[in-house]
């Protein structure tokens, strides 16, 4: 469960103005839900995955995930409640260390001890995670990662993302930088892990298709707060017309510019 | 002369270990070396003068000069810590330099400075600390409860040639401190810490504290160098201060050596190359020493050897292998 409150973000520039980046975001999304975030570039969608995740520090508001107030917690300590995938396929795995060491480190969060990582029997569990993928990397575990291409490199940090069953899954346009047959994969791998392990989900994308297609709702974001913010069966009856028209609606006047952004 | 090589070569070797640690494993280009690695030696040496100096009163005592209540009581405790002075010695030499790397640890997180410049930092103060250590002299010297000598002949016996027994002492405690290593990186740790040079999103994501577990690396490594420095003072039979000077440039040399002379990705195979390597790289020392007047090489040509090694090095992995990046991560990727 997320909840945001007044969360705002400013980011320091020359000359001594800050700019906010987040201003006065208000955002309840329950166990279970997943919600698609959209809007055009610089609208703050991404600024909102980091806050939460603790990447970006927050200027005020506050961000309650699993009932925990840990606006003010380091990233690493947050990192306990949360998956995260980001666009960048490389940004979630260690490359120069095995699939099975990179899947060892991701099985579950917090301090480590002495144990070794990887028995006999713990790698027999591993290997039938990562079969899960359907992409016979079960074959290659002792294989580093950098050997992977971006399509698989994904997949497993997706997989890695949700390995300790984090209460909330958090993708910052995660399929983005792959071609269509992969980003159409990790989409379906990620719709199944969701509604496999219960997660509640925030999705950032820049497909409008998608944002429909794969959340119980869709928030929409326009510089740094939420213009709009459909679910329920007033969601299922849209398509991205009406998506594209209620963005309209609600931004008012400069619509056509961003209108290629974010179709 | 080849048990030299092979002696310096695996005690040397120690050193390039930690350094292996620090600027392979961590990716933290660490200069911590050139100060925990004479700490470590000074330490060592400190640690079995102080203890003679506790058990000295003893003979006067037994002498019949009557010892008050206070040196009686030092002389029936060093008895026992008589035996234990060469491991006591290692252990402070491990300590001693352990605390460096907290130190240069601690300068670079809390006050954000640059491992480079937070290493310099560490090493320019331990130059005064290590002098302090030393009792205000430039050195010291570990003749009696010696670690290495005296292991190589109580343990192996005095029928053994004393080069010989002092290669197989050396070569126990590399392989010790190489297996040890091994087996640390295949830890959960372990694995958490081998993440952690070559991307630490992955580490925080984890959940695990990376300024921690950082600094956990860099204290191990500079505490590595530190017993390498105690085993190296051991060797020589006394401790300098300027023991660290241009160690970290020979240390690189062997890591450096080690991964032209054996490729692997496998962490184990990675380790023990580093002795290799530092076997390899005391030999070609040796040569230019012995032979290199024949070129006109002197002695005070073999830092500039060095240099030239290490770049002749990254030149081959560059333009011969297929991996650019010479200065970075182990595990490197060949096909």
């Amino acid at each position: 469960m997320i909840n945001i409150e007044a969360l705002e973000v400013s980011f320091h520039q020359g000359g001594g103005e800050d700019r906010k980046v987040l201003n006065g975001i208000d955002l309840r999304v329950p166990k279970g839900q997943t919600v698609s975030i959209i809007g055009s570039n610089g609208a703050g969608k991404s600024t909102l995955l980091n806050a939460i995740a603790g990447t970006v520090p927050i200027s005020s508001g506050s961000i309650v995930l699993d009932g925990r107030d840990c606006g003010k917690d380091p990233e690493w300590r947050r990192a306990a409640y949360l998956g995260r995938v980001r666009q960048n396929p490389l940004a979630g795995t260690a490359g120069e260390m095995t699939i099975l060491d990179n899947l060892a480190l991701a099985a579950r969060k917090g301090p480590r001890g002495l144990r070794i990582a990887v028995n006999k029997s713990k790698a027999k569990v591993l290997a039938e995670q990562v079969s899960q993928l359907d992409m016979g990397l079960e074959n290659r575990l002792r294989e580093n990662v950098s050997r992977l291409s971006g399509g698989q490199r994904q997949a497993l940090t997706l997989l890695m993302a949700v390995l300790s069953h984090p209460s909330v899954l958090l993708l910052d346009e995660h399929t983005a930088a792959l071609d269509p047959g992969n980003a159409e994969i990790v989409g379906r791998l990620t719709r199944r892990f969701i509604a496999e392990y219960g997660l509640t989900a925030l999705i950032v994308t820049h497909d409008m298709k998608q944002a429909l297609e794969q959340a119980d709702r869709v928030v929409m974001m326009h510089e740094g707060r939420i213009l709009a913010d459909v679910s329920g069966g007033l969601k299922e009856r849209m398509g991205v017309a009406d998506l594209v028209e209620l963005f309209r609606q609600s931004r008012g006047k400069d619509y056509a510019e961003d209108r290629d952004l974010l179709g | 002369m080849i048990e030299g090589i092979l002696v310096e070569g695996l005690v040397y070797g120690i050193m390039a270990l930690g350094l292996f640690i620090s600027f392979r494993i961590l990716d933290f280009p660490d200069l911590t070396v050139e100060g925990s690695f004479p700490a470590g030696a000074a330490a060592a040496s400190a640690i079995v003068a102080g203890l003679a100096g506790a058990l000295a009163p003893r003979a006067p005592a037994a002498g019949g000069f009557g010892a008050a209540g206070g040196l009686g009581a030092a002389a029936a405790v060093p008895a026992g810590l008589a035996a234990a002075a060469p491991v006591l010695a290692l252990i402070g030499g491990f300590a001693a330099g352990a605390l460096a790397g907290l130190v240069t640890s601690l300068i670079h997180h809390r006050l954000k400075v640059p491992p480079i410049l937070a290493g310099i930092i560490t090493m320019t103060g331990f130059y005064s600390i290590n002098l302090r250590i030393l009792g205000g002299r430039p050195n010291m010297p570990l003749i009696r409860n010696n670690p290495l000598l005296g292991f190589a002949r109580t343990w192996l016996g005095s029928g053994v040639l004393q080069d010989i027994s002092l290669f197989i002492a050396a070569l126990l405690a590399a392989l010790l401190v190489a297996g040890l290593m091994d087996l640390f990186f295949h830890t959960e740790i372990g694995i958490a810490m081998g993440a952690m040079g070559d991307n630490e999103a992955s580490v925080v994501q984890a959940g695990i504290n990376p300024v921690s577990l950082r600094s956990l690396g860099i204290a191990l490594a500079n505490g590595i160098v530190g017993l390498s420095g105690a085993l190296a003072a051991s060797y020589q039979g006394f401790a300098d201060v300027n023991f660290g000077a241009g160690i970290v440039a020979s240390g690189l040399a062997s890591v450096m050596l080690g991964e032209l002379l054996i490729k692997s990705q496998f962490i184990g195979v990675q380790i023990f190359r580093v002795l290799a390597g530092s076997i390899l790289f005391k030999g070609l020392m040796y040569v230019a020493r012995s032979w290199g007047y024949l070129a006109g090489i002197t002695p005070n040509d073999l830092r500039l050897l060095t240099a030239l090694l290490i770049i002749g090095s990254i030149s081959v992995s560059k333009y011969a292998g297929k991996k650019p990046k010479a200065l970075s991560r182990p595990g490197e990727k060949r096909r």
